[in-house]
């Protein structure tokens, strides 16, 4: 793990995401302790950890719907800071998934998509829509384009905020426990399509407990504990030998149910 | 057969429910005859002498009043010789509130739209550009009651909204100033308001620049609609889900961006019950400009029968006269946001 403390951002970033001595607090309670993480390009990375362990909080932080208190946080050489300009830049750079997909309800999957690229990015509605119906394609559920968010399965809808994030052409992927909302026989489809995003070097930070996810794409697990990082390891690793005390308590129970 | 069944289902279901049945049906044998013979049957209409009305008196309704004075009703003390004038306002600001109705139209040509609306009514009303020049203080019936509840409407409702969203706001100064204004506002009663501004705007007016009555009353009237409004927009603002707010930010979406056309599209369709109850009260409430000497609707319909010895007698018809189009405009607002509840809410169910 390469934690250059001191490295001034630049024009030229080799790390996606650089998150250097990083705290944050929710009033006295200590949320994020002294978090050290570099993101390389392309590198797809699990984040795991019993729940309050901080691991939503810390990739929040990445695309600031949380702000720390404490380090560095810079995400393609820009830093983040109070500056809207910067939070803007990166927001659009950086694509999010949610737990509860939280699509726009009241606009069709296609509008959905085609929204930000339109308002943020100022893309022409004909051109815009052409990439949004592209990306629906490569999340199967293209047909489904003039529908309302209301009316699809809950992995229809997480594979459509997927494509939602895509249209934004990001560099960086944030996933927020993409299927533990889902009925279990919708996981795999989800999975699938973020597997598929993952082969095709989309740099990915996924909090999921997913195991086969993990040990099918991922470079590196980190597992959380009380806002800390207690181990990184590669996934096979992880799962097979944790190092840590923690770690094995933890994936007893997750192999456990 | 169907009938039957119906009826033994819904009205003789038990004991109670049929002694109960049976009861209402007698109560209403009595009286609705008594009411349709006075209002209708028995009923004096079209435009007759107040003699007949005298021959009929307590017998049936005098509707003749209505056709005796409904210039005067509808428009009072307007020149009587420039009245299609006011005729053809109160089609306009009709028709600005159709239009504004139609989805179709919820765009920028809105804000054009209604620009056309207030500059042609102010013109037929105001005259100039070859008009007769009419001072406002002549204007009367019901035009006033729709420039006051239609433009009150109208103003208020964006300034509604951004109060709302200032007493959501971050920044302290902006959300103070909307939480003060808001509960200074709901604190005191409309006729207070419009006290203050009829009297209160001739004091700090500097010397020679007069504001007109009406437009004090309209100042009054938008001021005070639209803290209400901020308070049912703001209860479908909290009831949108955090996390559409979370996923607009999180696309990069500017703060307004995200405002306009994530949060506010699905915060007002929550809201429209409460709205357009404010829109349904306000319409009436704007009566009450008469206790600072604006001839509205319902003063011109006193009026018009009060000031005549010969038509005096029949106040009780021009009132009724004078509900039958507050009901319309109010029942047509309900009416209207009952449909756009069920269109906003088609496809998009869950």
């Amino acid at each position: 793990m390469s934690a250059s403390a001191t490295a001034p951002s630049s024009a030229f970033e080799a790390h996606a995401i650089r998150i250097t001595d990083l705290d944050k607090w929710y009033g006295d309670f200590h949320v994020l302790k002294h978090i050290n993480l570099t993101v390389a390009k392309g590198e797809r990375i699990v984040v795991c950890g019993p729940s309050g362990s901080g691991k939503s909080t810390l990739i929040r932080c990445v695309n600031r719907l949380e702000m720390h208190q404490k380090g560095t946080i810079v995400v393609n050489g820009t830093e983040l800071t109070d500056n809207l300009k910067n939070i803007d830049q990166v927001r659009s750079n950086v694509g999010m998934v949610f737990q509860h997909f939280n699509l726009f309800p009241h606009l069709t999957v296609l509008d959905n998509c085609t929204l930000a690229p339109i308002w943020v990015r100022k893309q022409p509605k004909a051109q815009a829509e052409q990439l949004a119906m592209q990306y629906l394609e490569r999340v199967r559920i293209a047909d489904q384009a003039h529908k309302y968010p209301g009316q699809l399965s809950g992995g229809q809808q997480q594979r459509v905020a997927i494509a939602r994030a895509l249209c934004m052409t990001p560099s960086i992927m944030l996933f927020d426990e993409p299927t533990s909302a889902l009925d279990p026989e919708m996981v795999k489809e989800v999975l699938d399509t973020m597997i598929m995003l993952a082969r095709e070097g989309m740099t990915m930070l996924c909090v999921t407990h997913e195991m086969g996810f993990a040990r099918a794409v991922a470079d590196r697990v980190i597992f959380m504990d009380q806002g800390e990082i207690v181990e990184e390891n590669t996934p096979d690793a992880f799962f097979d030998a944790p190092k840590n005390e923690r770690s094995r308590q933890f994936l007893s129970q997750i192999l456990d149910r | 057969m169907a009938a039957i069944g119906w009826l033994r289902i819904h009205l003789f279901s038990s004991a109670l429910n049929s002694i109960l049945t049976i009861l209402i049906v007698a109560v209403l044998a009595w009286v609705l005859p008594g009411i349709f013979s006075w209002l209708i049957w028995d009923a004096v209409w079209g435009p007759q002498q107040p003699a007949a009305c005298e021959a009929a008196r307590g017998e049936g309704a005098c509707w003749s009043v209505v056709w005796a004075k409904i210039r005067f009703m509808m428009f009072g003390t307007y020149p009587f010789g420039e009245q299609w004038r006011s005729g053809a306002t109160i089609f306009v600001l009709t028709g600005l509130i159709v239009v504004s109705a139609i989805r179709w139209f919820w765009n920028r040509w809105l804000i054009a739209i209604w620009m056309v609306g207030i500059a042609l009514s102010f013109w037929l009303m105001g005259g100039g550009l070859g008009l007769t020049p009419v001072k406002a203080e002549q204007w009367g019936g019901l035009p006033v009651t729709l420039i006051l509840a239609i433009f009150g409407i109208g103003f208020a409702f964006p300034l509604g909204i951004l109060l709302a969203l200032g007493r959501r706001s971050q920044l302290p100064v902006i959300q103070a100033f909307s939480v003060i204004y808001i509960e200074a506002i709901r604190g005191v009663p409309l006729i207070t308001v419009l006290f203050m501004a009829s009297v209160m705007f001739a004091l700090f007016m500097p010397e020679g620049m007069r504001i007109e009555q009406l437009l004090r009353a309209q100042i009054a009237i938008v001021l005070f609609i639209a803290a209400y409004m901020a308070e049912a927009v703001r209860g479908g603002l909290q009831a949108v889900p955090r996390g559409q707010y979370e996923a607009a930010e999180a696309l990069g979406l500017s703060y307004w961006r995200a405002m306009g056309l994530i949060i506010l599209p699905q915060a007002l369709k929550i809201s429209i019950p409460p709205i357009v109850n404010i829109f349904i009260s306000v319409f009436k409430d704007t009566s009450l400009v008469v206790i600072i000497g604006i001839y509205d609707f319902a003063y011109a319909v006193k009026k018009s029968v009060e000031t005549d010895i010969a038509w005096r007698n029949y106040i009780v018809e021009a009132f009724l006269f004078s509900i039958l189009i507050y009901w319309i405009y109010c029942f047509a607002m309900s009416k209207y946001s009952q449909w756009l509840e069920g269109q906003l809410a088609r496809g998009e169910r869950r």
